[in-house]
């Protein structure tokens, strides 16, 4: 975690109000449980960037568009901006930190390198992780699948021909071992 | 962008859910999957001073056949209605309506229950349940009712759902192997319709209904009533607007969406029948 004078980021930008309620919540992030008092409406995005210090999740659209902050909540994508962090109480989160294992990339990371599926690299976090979620609910997907299983990934190079080839090879490659 | 703060209360049951609410009045607010509700927070169109999450009241998530009917806990995810083999037997027109909400992201965690209770006339599946003649299960501090769709739709975002009701169970007619299509006319992936019509036809019986044409859903029974006289689908289809009364924005003019809406209807009843 980035500890600025013993304070997070967040705290150092938002600073708890005096009567606001606060939660304690437990969440296990990445296979770590971390006990955490986060005001209600802390989004999970914030809260995994900011009090967790897991930066590899963007926020993007913040409004549940683009897909940017996609990580997986019990194994499952969903769009943490649109997700309050008490939402995520006693549930496994995975971010996009969780998918390499002893310096070996997951095997879609793998894909999206080998098939240039990303540029500015800003949406490709959030594609990854869906692509993964996508996979694990449909291990063989048609092109056709992909591009709808993906709808809800905006990639502003507009680099999808790749990013579809890239979960296309992935799923191809071997079955996707799914999310640690 | 960050909601307005308030305070936070989880309830195990919909009967705990209802006392929060009645201890905290007007103020406090229903949270299911969140996925109406959030994004209207962080814009700071809603601010309500208590969220009280019925998101883990498991027992309110099942799908069983019920005879006559199939029976949806209100806290059911699209996800789930659209993956059902019950419903795809039995109701397939609500199981593909689910596959077209949002994006794979938002039906991960948005609820068949939520979705209705929000009374969006853009959303798919107020209306899918309004063609097949639901009937919801609310609960509230005096007991149970029962609510039928097509008298539950009262304005934009408003219902017949009291503040302190909760709804806890979806009752949807079996079709019965209906035809029935489903149309979604919009501009770019994830995008609500710009006109929708989820429609099904057994014989001179139909259910017509229409998304995004008014202030709430829209039950087309002139179109039914035409068909149930033994009118051709393209004369029924005419009537498409005859009980809508739709609004311009920024994707359609009136005009725009009642010529959409004749083309939407004609095209689900000609693949319905």
């Amino acid at each position: 975690m980035v500890s600025i004078n013993g304070l997070t980021a967040r705290e150092r930008t938002h600073p708890p109000i005096e009567g606001d309620c606060i939660v304690q919540i437990s969440v296990t992030v990445n296979g770590t449980t971390h006990d955490s008092d986060v005001e209600p409406r802390t989004l999970l995005v914030h809260y995994v960037r900011e009090q967790l210090g897991l930066t590899g999740t963007n926020v993007g659209c913040d409004t549940s568009s683009c897909g940017a902050c996609t990580l997986h909540l019990n194994g499952e994508a969903v769009k943490s901006c649109t997700v309050l962090a008490v939402q995520a109480d006693g549930q496994q989160v995975a971010t996009i930190e969780s998918l390499e294992v002893d310096g070996v990339m997951h095997p879609m990371q793998t894909a999206f390198m080998e098939n240039h599926g990303l540029q500015c690299g800003y949406c490709t976090p959030g594609m990854v992780m869906a692509s993964i979620s996508l996979l694990n609910e449909n291990p063989n997907p048609s092109e056709d699948q992909v591009r709808l299983g993906l709808e809800g990934n905006l990639c502003r190079c507009t680099g999808y021909h790749n990013i579809v080839k890239s979960v296309l090879a992935c799923a191809s490659a071997a079955a996707v071992s799914g999310s640690k | 962008m960050i909601p307005a703060a308030f305070d936070y209360k989880r309830a195990s049951s919909a009967a705990e859910a209802i006392a929060l609410v009645s201890e905290y009045g007007d103020d406090a607010k229903f949270l299911a999957g969140g996925h109406s509700l959030l994004p209207l927070m962080k814009l700071r169109l809603a601010q309500p001073t208590m969220l009280i999450d019925i998101g883990r009241i498991t027992d309110l998530s099942y799908i069983r056949d019920a005879g006559s009917h199939i029976a949806i806990g209100a806290l059911t995810r699209h996800m789930d209605v659209e993956t059902s083999a019950m419903l795809a037997e039995h109701v397939p027109l609500l199981a593909h309506a689910a596959s077209h909400v949002g994006d794979a992201q938002v039906r991960h965690r948005g609820t068949i229950g939520g979705s209705i209770a929000h009374a969006d006339p853009a959303s798919d599946l107020p209306a899918t349940t309004l063609a097949l003649g639901a009937t919801y299960v609310v609960q509230g501090p005096n007991g149970t009712r029962e609510i039928a769709a097509a008298d539950f739709y009262l304005g934009f975002l408003e219902s017949a759902l009291a503040a302190d009701e909760i709804i806890t169970e979806i009752r949807v007619p079996k079709m019965n192997g209906a035809g029935w299509n489903f149309q979604k006319f919009n501009r770019r992936a994830q995008d609500w319709a710009i006109v929708g019509v989820a429609a099904w036809r057994r014989g001179s019986e139909s259910g017509v209904a229409l998304v995004n044409m008014g202030s709430t859903p829209v039950l087309a029974t002139s179109v039914s009533a035409a068909i149930a006289q033994g009118a051709s689908v393209a004369d029924a289809a005419k009537l498409a607007s005859a009980d809508a009364d739709p609004q311009a924005d920024n994707n359609a003019s009136v005009e725009y969406r009642t010529h959409l809406a004749e083309v939407l209807v004609r095209r689900a009843l000609d693949a319905s029948s």
